[in-house]
């Protein structure tokens, strides 16, 4: 087997070093009834060239050639060749947790670069080197919250993404916590009345995403008052983080609980990803996750290590933060290098150019009769429009000009019955939002 | 440089400042096509919540500087692609590269997780193929992909294990966990909800199954076991537990962290255990890649399959496949969409070159610790005599005589061109030595380690101060990890001259 560097000859001079007869006899610790008589039932072996063969075919079924127009919290942006070169580098891609930090200085001082960009894109003081994801992210910022104001009420707007809301019940359940939800107002943003009638001095934290689940930017300075009134945390949350190049950041929330998939990483069908936590200083006790920190070594050198490793379970096992050891290292790299590479003009300019192409979506979009914007709030690279008739309906018909419809909202919001949420990227081009805008009125043009 | 340096030798490498300190203002690495519709005025669109200022000390640095950059960062790391990487209970084998390259292909890497499922078959298909290898392999009924890793794995499995007993009435309140075992297992109980009592291992670092008969009363949810234990040692009782448990109405759970040792040779679905999770990024050579991305299936007997967080996977009609999410007895989701594909696809790419052949490389995993187990023994104290399977734990009890303790030996490694074992860890081992080569190690490269590990011994003995101050080869020494801590910089700052208050 390619994989295995061993000769047959060499096998059996191991064998006789440690004293066996045969293979079989270094497994003389299983008892002898649990032993596999027979071998394992598994396709294979294939050279290299068949896996690439079985995967291509497999990727031959999926949806290449069509153009889409979902976001909804994984999104398509441009990435670079050097992003992948990079992160493919064996000496990045094959290493394990810093824990041993001379050998380890390039992982360790690029998880200080990435700590450093995540503050600077949000706004906060200190961020952590990784969750799995913003789903958890969030959830494990909400934890934080409860256990830095030792409250145990959550108030969740309802425009937060519905998979998040789902994660974090599914965590709140057994944690003693409560979890209720905001409704949505008029014009798409978190109903700040019905938050202060649920708002007591009992809630731990108001999590909000922005800008949120139905495209509308979050006024996120106000939400931020009515939470400390009652000395609740706020706690935001960001799927689109490309936004950050021309939104103002979450600054005024306490812990910001962020996805970065937009910074390099390809939609891989739902991950791998990478979440961050963001917050401020005075909270980076509770915070969980690891933390690079700067220190120096005997010759004064400047030198990265994992630090204040207190907090997590390997040393304070059930009285640790959260059980997260495994993060996302290596997708954290690729924001990095990703960032880097954007750097300053180029993060704004493609959040401008998502800006600009999401807004001309919207006017040809508008120009259809029937078609209507549905919130008025400000929106970054997505837009609830309503339809005249069911989108599940009219995005098949889509289909068969090979466009991916937009994300149908009734689906998590059985209110939003006719309601598509309709993302553009800077990947979409001039022609592709025309062939969308044409398809769509012709469909609608057809008798149902 | 001496001549017990086989593996090693010292050579220049480049100093690199932060990015942040090498930007200047103007400077670019990324172009974009140029915008093909009308420029939207950002600042009357968005009002109050225009960036006006975009990003404060973003780095600004051309293509060639951010690739030096991160080329220079990577040489100050040790790697697998360099050599062995003994470090016992994470499995550091061979990330074959073509896993690499099947992830990156087009209508692999560019699928969205909302598409239409009828578009999706070809994802979906590799979960089916994946979900079935992995049944395989662990004997065991039904499997979720879902979890982003092996402790969401531990989480997903006492959740399932809740739900079941809640069902029947009663979700109890304690879990069981061995002393031994990885921290980890504590810290997700109590995120399960459930209060953790550790149990001691008897003297051969076993679960003391005697005991364990008076431990379970009706309060007890589960047990979670790690077989073979995180001493390397296989816990031949594991049937024996499972009945006392199941007789008492608790079900057992394996930390499925030390399957490398397995794989091919037994199942654990054939020795009682009802739930276990699995590391992809362990035992099925997903990378790293400096500590994740991972992925954490977790394998379950039929009593629990109801409960498989959401979606699932099913399988309709014409062999159509679909993900599920109308489940009324699911305990929710664990994570958004549908879990870490990218890891999946790796992890299949290596269940399909090995195909039954996947024992060989458990049998090579055990030899080679067995090899080094053998080779080491009566150099190094070996705490714990019962055969080991995929890693020795040694202890540094001989050393300490001189003052050298386990840290020592480990980072004095490094000088000889190996990555260090895991040291401190099992917490019942004190001064532990964890070794754990993997099959990717040649004989070649196993004597390099015991010939390097021998002469530490030999070192600790005669210069007990060269092993004390190791490394001595590396760009920088040991840090400073209280005052790191004591006072933290958890990122980059501009010089105070100029104003960061606009960020």
């Amino acid at each position: 087997m390619r994989y295995l560097p061993k000769s047959p000859a060499e096998r059996k001079q191991m064998l006789a070093v440690v004293g066996s007869k045969s293979i079989d006899e270094l497994f003389s610790s299983v008892p002898e009834q649990y032993r596999l008589k027979k071998a394992l039932n598994l396709p294979g072996p294939l050279s290299e060239a068949e896996i690439i063969q079985y995967f291509k075919a497999r990727a031959a079924e999926n949806s290449l050639g069509y153009t889409s127009f979902l976001g909804a919290g994984v999104y398509n942006h441009l990435r670079s060749v050097i992003t992948d070169t990079i992160i493919q580098r064996g000496e990045f891609l094959t290493s394990y947790t810093p824990y041993q930090a001379e050998i380890t200085q390039g992982t360790l001082q690029s998880i200080f670069e990435f700590q450093t960009l995540m503050c600077q894109l949000t706004g906060q003081e200190v961020a952590n080197a990784s969750m799995y994801d913003g789903s958890t992210a969030a959830t494990e910022a909400v934890l934080m919250a409860e256990r830095l104001t030792s409250r145990s009420r959550v108030l969740v707007a309802r425009s937060v993404h519905p998979e998040y809301r789902a994660v974090l019940k599914t965590y709140a359940k057994n944690s003693g916590l409560s979890v209720e939800e905001v409704p949505i107002s008029a014009d798409g943003t978190v109903d700040t009345k019905a938050l202060q009638s649920s708002l007591k001095e009992d809630v731990a934290a108001v999590l909000v995403q922005s800008p949120n689940f139905l495209g509308a930017i979050e006024p996120i300075a106000d939400l931020a008052n009515i939470a400390h009134k009652v000395g609740a945390l706020l706690v935001a949350t960001v799927t689109e983080a490309v936004s950050l190049g021309v939104v103002n950041p979450p600054a005024e929330a306490d812990i910001v609980a962020m996805e970065g998939q937009s910074f390099g990483l390809a939609p891989s069908y739902g991950g791998p990803y990478v979440g961050v936590i963001a917050s401020r200083e005075k909270f980076v006790r509770q915070m969980p996750g690891r933390l690079v920190g700067q220190t120096t070594d005997s010759n004064g050198r400047r030198g990265f290590v994992l630090t204040l490793a207190t907090r997590e379970q390997h040393i304070r096992r059930e009285k640790a933060t959260s059980n997260i050891c495994t993060n996302q290292a290596l997708c954290a790299l690729a924001a990095t290098v990703h960032l880097c590479l954007l750097g300053k003009e180029g993060l704004r300019e493609m959040a401008h150019q998502n800006l600009s192409k999401a807004r001309f979506a919207l006017a040809e979009l508008e120009k259809i009769p029937g078609v209507r914007r549905a919130f008025d709030a400000p929106f970054f690279n997505e837009f609830t429009i309503e339809l005249p008739r069911s989108v599940k309906l009219v995005n098949a018909q889509l289909l068969r000009e090979k466009i991916i419809g937009p994300f149908v909202l009734g689906t998590a919001y059985p209110e939003l019955t006719k309601h598509a949420l309709v993302c553009v990227t800077e990947t979409i081009t001039r022609v592709e939002i025309e062939k969308f805008a044409g398809a769509l009125r012709s469909t609608l043009e057809q008798p149902v | 440089m001496t001549e017990h340096f086989k593996k090693a030798s010292q050579h220049v490498n480049q100093n690199e400042r932060l990015i942040f300190e090498t930007s200047s203002p103007g400077k670019r690495a990324f172009e974009l096509p140029p915008l093909d519709v009308p420029a939207a005025d950002a600042a009357k669109i968005l009002g109050r919540y225009h960036r006006l200022e975009g990003v404060s000390d973003f780095p600004e640095v051309s293509e060639i500087e951010v690739l030096r950059h991160f080329t220079r960062l990577s040489t100050w790391n040790y790697a697998i692609d360099l050599g062995m990487y003994p470090l016992g209970s994470c499995t550091m084998k061979y990330n074959p590269r073509v896993n690499e390259f099947v992830a990156r292909l087009e209508g692999i890497a560019t699928e969205h997780p909302y598409q239409p499922q009828e578009l999706s078959q070809g994802c979906l298909k590799i979960i089916k193929l994946l979900e079935d290898c992995l049944l395989e392999i662990t004997g065991m009924d039904s499997i979720t992909l879902q979890p982003a890793a092996g402790a969401q794995g531990e989480l997903t499995g006492l959740l399932l294990i809740r739900a079941y007993l809640q069902k029947r009435g009663n979700p109890r309140k304690k879990v069981l966990i061995p002393d031994s075992a990885h921290g980890t297992n504590p810290a997700t109980a109590v995120i399960a909800g459930y209060q953790v009592e550790n149990i001691k291992s008897e003297s051969h670092g076993q679960i003391d199954v005697e005991k364990l008969r008076d431990l379970i009363t009706e309060d007890v949810a589960a047990l979670m076991i790690t077989n073979p234990s995180t001493l390397g040692i296989f816990e031949p009782r594991i049937t024996e537990i499972a009945d006392i448990l199941h007789h008492k109405g608790a079900l057992l759970y394996m930390d499925g962290a030390n399957m490398n040792a397995l794989t091919g040779i037994t199942r654990p679905g054939d020795m009682g255990v009802d739930v276990m999770h699995l590391n992809l990024h362990k035992t099925f050579s997903t990378p790293h890649g400096g500590g994740g991305p991972g992925a954490g299936p977790v394998a379950m007997k039929k009593i629990l399959e109801p409960f498989r967080p959401t979606p699932v996977l099913i399988e309709k009609d014409a062999g159509r496949l679909c993900l599920d999410s109308n489940r009324p007895e699911s305990i929710g989701r664990v994570k958004a969409f549908a879990g870490n594909f990218g890891v999946l696809v790796r992890a299949l790419a290596y269940i399909l070159a090995y195909g039954p052949g996947i024992r060989q490389a458990t049998e090579d995993a055990v030899l080679n610790a067995t090899y080094i187990r053998k080779n080491l023994e009566g150099v190094y104290d070996l705490p714990y005599s019962l055969p080991s399977m995929h890693e020795v734990v040694f202890s540094d009890a001989r050393q300490k005589q001189n003052g050298v303790n386990t840290m020592d030996i480990a980072k004095r490694l490094i000088d000889y061109g190996f990555h260090p074992y895991t040291t401190a860890f099992p917490l019942i081992v004190p001064g532990a030595l964890m070794i754990e080569p993997t099959e990717s190690e040649s004989k070649e490269e196993c004597d390099l380690f015991i010939d390097a590990m021998k002469s530490i011994a030999e070192e600790a003995a005669t210069n007990p101060q060269l092993v004390k101050t190791a490394p001595h080869t590396t760009r920088i020494g040991r840090l400073d990890e209280v005052g790191a801590a004591r006072k933290p910089i958890l990122r980059w700052k501009q010089a105070p001259a100029r104003s960061e208050a606009a960020d």
